[in-house]
């Protein structure tokens, strides 16, 4: 069962009076629980693809089916709905809530899907515990690490069970061994049985992946499956139950 | 509907925390509608306060009262020909009194400035009111102690006097007045009355509290010489609605007296407290027009002041906005945010500018009794909320209709 159906799409803007066609014509399927990597140099369109995707921008044609729901002509409004519900986001930037405290940034989704305060509280404890940061619910953003910080938007991103998660560059502001420590966090949430999709344009980040999309000027130049993915060891500073 | 309250409920948390992260600028921001506030609540304060003592004052005067006399309360005629009519006289007065038939009291009043004494305690420039038994009627007085001097007692101009409420304060700080013997304008008069307080400060030096009563024989003798001064009769009506009737006979009865020709004017003024209070209601309709069009001006500052820091606010937070869309937050819901933001910041200034006024109308009641009524606050909260989320529109929609990806994409 496809979770994403993208058929023929295409994107334009308008820069000026010139049109740059960012995609074009992209078709392509993603099951349940894949881990895909969507790669390309930058200007490639592969952000566009991520905004797509994560149904932050609507195509200029063709048609999205999300969970065969066609998402291509959603009002502002539904396509909110969908990324609160359906869609966890991961950013380069980690991109929380700096005045707020990692339980208030994960507890933030569920406010928006409408469930009630203690649920939440309960929900967004869980998600941080399952990330190892059981002991941090309360530090702000500028009181943890960049990998501390990663994890508390996973956590952010896993707390509404969503269909896919949507990673951005999820190492790109982080050492090697941190950004390691992440990738990490993304085997294990594969593993049970998630559905990713991380967008990147370094080789070995894309590796983890079991499936590579490599776009390029606007086009899908390349769709195959890794035959031996790099799969990285277990992080010995998480809690014993991951995800 | 229950969506709504949640919602209303989780922007309300929202807005509190964007407000204590922020707490110097929010107070700067509420500053202008703190002080449109504070000016709104206390210019109604001081109006409703003004426009009791108003009401107490002239209720003194009474409603049903006409006062014949030379002086108009207010006229469009001369001055210069008021001054050259005939004083109203003692003998006048005698003459209206037999001949009018509808009013249920007549009574003369004369005035002099005169000094009141008992032993050491002196007071200068106090009114003093000469007139007869029936002044008792025309006016409305009532008594916290004794009695107005009799009718004998007046018609043979016995030295007896009634003090308002007042001077019988200043004049007997320690000891009771009654039957204690006084100096008016050198003259020893017995005081046989005290007047309860009439409250009617508004009328100044005419404030019967500040006046003192004596037969009208006895400030003739000694005080004003015969037809130095006008006299004014005091006519009471039976009832308020017979006042027109009564002034109708009065003014006919007085031109009789007077041998008025049909063609001359009436060379005397029939006054009554309604010519007051139009006068009284034009002047502060104009000052609470002109007191209402300043603090609304305030508000105005105020609330430009407010969506000016909402927009910057706004823009500071766009990748805030930019988060808060990308994990499923509406437009609606943003808008609240900064809507509830606003109204929030307007509505803590407006209690404290509530707070403010009360301290300060708390000053101004001893000047003035004024009080902070429950509809000045609720005008107030009204106010500032209004404020709050006209003032928080534009900057709220231009956060809600933000594109996440741009907004995600700002640094």
């Amino acid at each position: 069962m496809n979770i994403i159906n993208i058929e023929h799409i295409s994107k334009v803007y308008k820069v000026g009076t010139e049109e740059v066609h960012a995609l074009r014509d992209v078709t392509l399927r993603i099951d349940k629980n894949e881990y895909v990597a969507i790669m390309g140099p930058s200007g490639s369109g592969k952000s566009t693809l991520m905004n797509m995707l994560g149904c932050l921008d609507t195509p200029s044609s063709g048609i999205y089916q999300f969970n065969s729901i066609n998402v291509s002509q959603m009002t502002d409004n539904d396509l909110a709905k969908i990324r609160n519900k359906e869609i966890g986001f991961v950013f380069q930037t980690f991109n929380l809530l700096p005045r707020s405290d990692a339980l208030h940034n994960v507890e933030l989704p569920l406010i928006y899907a409408g469930i009630p305060s203690s649920e939440r509280k309960e929900r967004a404890k869980k998600a941080l515990e399952d990330v190892g940061l059981g002991d941090r619910i309360h530090h702000k953003p500028n009181e943890l690490s960049g990998g501390q910080r990663q994890r508390v938007a996973v956590a952010r991103a896993l707390v509404t069970n969503p269909s896919i998660i949507l990673a951005d560059e999820p190492t790109g502001n982080l050492d090697s061994k941190t950004g390691e420590e992440i990738m990490g966090l993304f085997n294990e949430i594969y593993e049970a049985g998630n559905t990713i999709i991380l967008v990147t344009h370094e080789e070995y980040i894309a590796e983890h992946a079991a499936r590579i999309i490599r776009i390029k000027d606007g086009y899908v130049e390349n769709d195959e499956y890794v035959t031996k993915r790099y799969i990285p060891k277990k992080n010995n500073d998480l809690n014993e139950n991951p995800v | 509907m229950e969506n709504l309250f949640f919602e209303l409920k989780e922007g309300l948390i929202i807005a509190f925390r964007a407000i204590r992260a922020n707490k110097a600028r929010a107070v700067l921001t509420t500053l202008g509608i703190v002080i449109g506030v504070t000016s709104v609540v206390l210019m109604s304060t001081a109006i409703k306060g003004i426009d009791t003592s108003f009401q107490n004052g002239i209720s003194s005067l009474g409603a049903d009262v006409l006062y014949i006399d030379k002086w108009a309360w207010f006229s469009n005629v001369d001055w210069w020909k008021v001054r050259r009519r005939k004083n109203v006289t003692l003998s006048e007065y005698e003459r209206f009194k037999e001949m009018a038939k509808l009013p249920a009291a007549v009574s003369p009043t004369i005035w002099s400035i005169e000094t009141v004494k008992f032993k050491e305690q002196s007071l200068e420039n106090i009114f003093v009111t000469g007139t007869t038994t029936d002044y008792v009627r025309t006016s409305n007085f009532t008594f916290s102690q004794g009695r107005f001097f009799s009718d004998v007692e007046g018609k043979a101009s016995r030295y007896t006097a009634v003090l308002g409420s007042e001077i019988a304060k200043k004049l007997f700080p320690r000891e009771n007045a009654l039957e204690k013997e006084i100096k008016v304008g050198g003259l020893n008069y017995k005081v046989v009355g005290i007047l309860e307080e009439q409250g009617s400060f508004m009328l100044g030096s005419f404030n019967p509290d500040n006046q003192v009563y004596v037969p009208i024989g006895t400030v003739f003798k000694h005080f004003v010489n015969d037809n130095a001064r006008s006299l004014a009769i005091n006519v009471r009506a039976v009832n308020t609605a017979a006042v027109a009737e009564t002034k109708e006979e009065a003014e006919g009865i007085m031109r009789k007296i007077r041998g008025l020709k049909l063609s001359e004017e009436s060379d005397f003024s029939i006054n009554q407290q309604e010519g007051l209070t139009q006068n009284y209601n034009q002047t502060v309709g104009v000052i609470q027009i002109a007191g209402f069009f300043i603090t609304g001006l305030s508000l105005f500052v105020g609330a430009i002041g407010i969506m000016n820091i909402m927009f910057v606010s706004v823009k500071e937070r766009t990748k805030e906005i930019g988060i808060r869309k990308a994990i499923g937050a509406k437009r609606r819901t943003i808008m609240m945010q900064f809507l509830l933001e606003s109204s929030v910041i307007c509505l803590m200034g407006g209690l404290i500018g509530l707070i403010i006024a009360i301290i300060l109308s708390m000053v101004v009641n001893q000047f003035l009794p004024t009080s902070v009524q429950t509809d000045a606050i609720i005008l107030a909260i009204t106010i500032s909320l209004i404020t709050g989320i006209v003032a928080g529109l534009a900057p709220a929609y231009t956060a809600a209709k933000m594109d996440p990806v741009e907004a995600l994409r700002y640094e």
